[in-house]
């Protein structure tokens, strides 16, 4: 029994799924935090939410260690009194390691610190992907930061108006549809823009996002001012005696993906050719055929055919900007900007890109606006000046339809200035 | 030298950054970086993964709480020391993944991990999430940490779950089904490309604390604030900078609340879940698309939410008996078409749905298209 009486939420102790009040009510019972009230004073405070049904958080206040402007969020409860383990509940935000790998050595060291100096409780990981140690007083958060720092070699996250903490998909690690090294640059851009990161300079936030393939794991796409997604420019790698296996049925389609129902023999005619969005393929019986130059790597027929079909070996990524969630303007996604760039290690043009937009951005950027916001109040026409990049059919869905072309007086033969009296000597009011 | 209180700065490290990614690789992962040649699902969350080497790792994903505990962790971190070298990794929708380098070490692993059960019977590590399923609900903070949500996160994401979770440990619907919950729309979850998104959201305009809120915001901050142009500044009887809201033009964003503690919208009745569903974030087949709205409102539950779990069910259900095999749920509606989606569904159609925001036109159908 724990120090509050909690009947709605031991509702959700039942089902199979995980239930986070039972692992709550355990780090209650026997967790070795420092704040000791703060598992069952959060089990409280939420009760008393699911009573009222509304939050009883507060705004946060600025708090933060020395010289960083992020990575910490302040956070209050609204009934101290009756919840003095949460009265204060600050959440750190502690970087990742690229694409969440870890050590047990290294995950025990990070909860021996968070016990020594928080409330036990964490979210593995945080929506953008950090760390979260949620919850602690103002009074731990210098020592805990200079302990993590000189203890575990490790830093905080992003918060706030800068660069968020960049998130990566697991890429080569584990994955054979890698188009470039998603870590490498993860890790060596979070590196290079550290005082982006800590110090907020920016109007609003500023995400990367790095995805291996256009199947997008990380989602930068959607939520990503800057989404880098591999991909390839030349020919997908056939091999036709495992495209026979499949066509034979000796290997399971889509890597087994969809063995929980039976949906017939496999069809590649009916599953691949006839799927594919640019009609590119052609499989005569005995030999699939690809023209790669109308293939948009949409990698439909890669994730069936894993086995036979490989990404090329020209490799690197298509850069997009401007996704966001829906406030304010409406929830967007990023634009094709680069459709194709070579990722290698140290990614001076990638770098070189990100620093023009930023640059316009800081300058240009009304407070909270995001980036895609501003090329939609700006034009895409004014990003590409930023960028210095021309125009390129890729960057549409389709041409305006609309005739309201903003001309340049430079782009119009004669310029601007006329004459209106020797208008007036051939037209009369 | 330890932390010293009365100096603060001394020893100070700064900009460390995160720790190199390559010091938490299991030595198979180190030596096959970059050399995977493809993969297959043994199982509903048991992957094998072939590198040109000849090595093999075989992965058992398992479901999480996002909210989880530091004597949880110890426990994944007890079972990646006995069975995984003390090795292990998270995905980004919150699962787990134990990985080992041989398939004997697979079924003792599998075997560990589906005995180990909370006190009240919940399972701590589900096995699952891959293919043609349902894998983790991604969410944000809710009730248990946030100051603006319309809804609880945690709660939802629990009772949705057990409603759907026999999709999450096995691979029979038509394509993968991702669903994600973002408690307000701030969406720091960013739900707004999945395929069933589960939001919260505010429908009464924000009260103003009339005393206090010149000393607490910035006034012209909060007024810059609202889209709509809805919020002004006024007075109160006794002469007080205050502010006043056109609740005809308030869309319930909560952008204002953001700026300034003064103007809370959080309400009983007022806030509840919105449902969306067709989004997608893939270019498999078909280019990213957004999620629609397809239910406006459903009032807060707790503390299982059965309405939302109902429709949420009843969806993924028509969807899985309805659309063609690797059709996800958005190219299935616009196959049909949105009129067959709602008959189908039984989903009532209502005037909330058809949008009038900024890019509204381009939703509306300029078409004799349509289906009777």
């Amino acid at each position: 029994m724990g120090k509050h009486n909690t009947p709605m939420l031991d509702e959700l102790e039942n089902g199979p799924w995980p239930s986070f009040v039972s692992d709550i009510k355990q780090q209650a019972e026997k967790g070795k935090h420092i704040l000791k009230e703060a598992p069952d004073d959060l089990l409280g405070v939420m009760e008393l939410s699911y009573k009222d049904k509304v939050t009883h958080w507060k705004h946060g206040g600025i708090v933060g260690v020395f010289g960083y402007g992020g990575g910490i969020i302040g956070r209050y409860c609204d009934q101290p009194q009756m919840f003095p383990g949460v009265a204060h509940f600050h959440t750190i935000r502690v970087n990742q390691p690229a694409s969440k790998f870890y050590t047990t050595k290294f995950l025990r060291e990070l909860m021996a610190l968070w016990e020594r100096h928080g409330s036990g409780l964490t979210n593995m990981h945080g929506s953008t992907g950090d760390i979260i140690f949620l919850g602690t007083t103002t009074d731990h958060l210098e020592p805990l930061f200079y302990d993590m720092t000189h203890e575990l070699n490790q830093d905080l996250g992003g918060s706030g108006s800068n660069l968020r903490t960049p998130a990566c998909c697991l890429g080569r690690a584990r994955c054979q549809y890698a188009c470039y090294d998603t870590q490498e640059v993860c890790y060596q851009l979070t590196m290079e823009y550290q005082d982006e990161l800590h110090r907020p300079a920016f109007p609003y936030k500023f995400k990367f996002k790095f995805d291996g393939c256009p199947n997008g794991c990380v989602a930068s796409i959607a939520r990503a001012d800057m989404s880098v997604i591999g991909t390839w420019r030349d020919d997908i790698r056939i091999d036709q005696k495992a495209v026979k296996a499949y066509v034979g049925g000796e290997i399971a389609p889509n890597a087994g993906a969809h063995a929980g129902r039976d949906w017939g023999k496999f069809d590649i005619v009916k599953e691949v050719i006839d799927l594919c969005p640019t009609q590119c393929m052609r499989w005569d019986g005995d030999k699939l055929e690809i023209n790669n130059r109308e293939c948009t790597r949409c990698m439909h027929c890669l994730n069936v055919m894993p086995q036979a079909l490989r990404i090329g070996q020209d490799t690197g990524a298509s850069i997009l900007f401007g996704a966001k969630a829906p406030i304010l303007e409406g929830a967007q996604m990023s634009t094709l900007t680069v459709p194709f760039m070579k990722m290698e290690a140290p990614f001076d043009e990638l770098k070189e890109l990100i620093e023009k937009v930023w640059d316009w951005w800081m300058e240009e950027g009304k407070n909270r606006e995001r980036l895609g916001e501003l090329i939609q109040r700006k034009s895409w026409q004014e990003f590409l000046r930023i960028v210095e990049l021309d125009p390129d059919p890729r960057m549409v869905d389709e041409p305006r339809s609309n005739p309201y072309i903003f001309w340049k007086e430079e782009e119009v033969e004669g310029g601007w200035t006329r004459d209106i009296e020797e208008f007036r000597k051939k037209h009369q009011r | 030298m330890p932390y010293d209180p009365s100096d603060p700065l001394k020893d100070r490290l700064t900009d460390l950054g995160p720790r190199y990614y390559k010091e938490f690789f299991s030595p198979i992962i180190e030596r096959n970086y970059g050399k995977w040649l493809y993969h297959e699902i043994l199982q509903p969350g048991v992957l094998k993964h072939v590198s040109e080497t000849g090595d093999e790792v075989y992965t058992v994903r398992v479901g999480g709480c996002r909210l989880m505990s530091v004597e949880h962790i110890k426990e994944i971190c007890d079972i990646a020391d006995k069975h995984c070298d003390g090795y292990l990794r998270f995905t980004t929708r919150n699962n787990i993944e134990f990985m080992v380098d041989s398939k004997d070490k697979l079924q003792p692993l599998i075997d560990d991990l589906k005995s180990r059960k909370f006190p009240k019977g919940s399972n701590k590590f589900p096995i699952g999430g891959t293919g043609a399923g349902v894998t983790n609900i991604v969410h944000t903070q809710g009730w248990a940490h946030c100051h603006t949500p319309a809804i609880d996160a945690s709660g939802v994401v629990k009772a949705v779950m057990d409603g759907i979770y026999d999709y999450f440990g096995a691979m029979t619907l038509p394509a993968p089904v991702r669903v994600s919950l973002a408690c307000c729309l701030n969406m720091c979850g960013a739900v707004h490309c999945s395929d069933i998104a589960i939001l919260g959201i505010h429908r009464k305009p924000p009260m103003i604390d009339h005393e206090w809120i010149d000393k607490l915001c910035e006034l012209p901050l909060a007024i810059a604030a609202c889209p709509t142009g809805a919020i002004k500044p006024a007075k109160t009887a006794s002469g007080l900078k205050t502010l006043e809201v056109n609740a005809d033009r308030c869309m319930f964003c909560g952008n204002c609340y953001t700026m300034c503690a003064a103007m809370p919208l959080a309400d009983d009745v007022g806030s509840g879940v919105a449902i969306l569903v067709g989004g997608k974030l893939s270019n498999r087949i078909s280019k990213p698309k957004f999620s629609k709205v397809v239910i406006p409102f459903i009032p807060n539950e707790p503390p299982r939410w059965p309405s939302t779990v109902k429709a949420v069910k009843n969806i993924l259900e028509v969807y899985a008996k309805d659309a063609k095999k690797y059709e996800r749920l958005g190219d299935w509606a616009e196959r049909i078409g949105w009129e067959r989606f709602f008959e189908k569904t039984q989903i009532p159609f209502t005037h909330h749905l058809i949008d009038d925001y900024r890019f509204a036109y381009t939703t509306w159908r300029q078409s004799t298209q349509f289906k009777f």
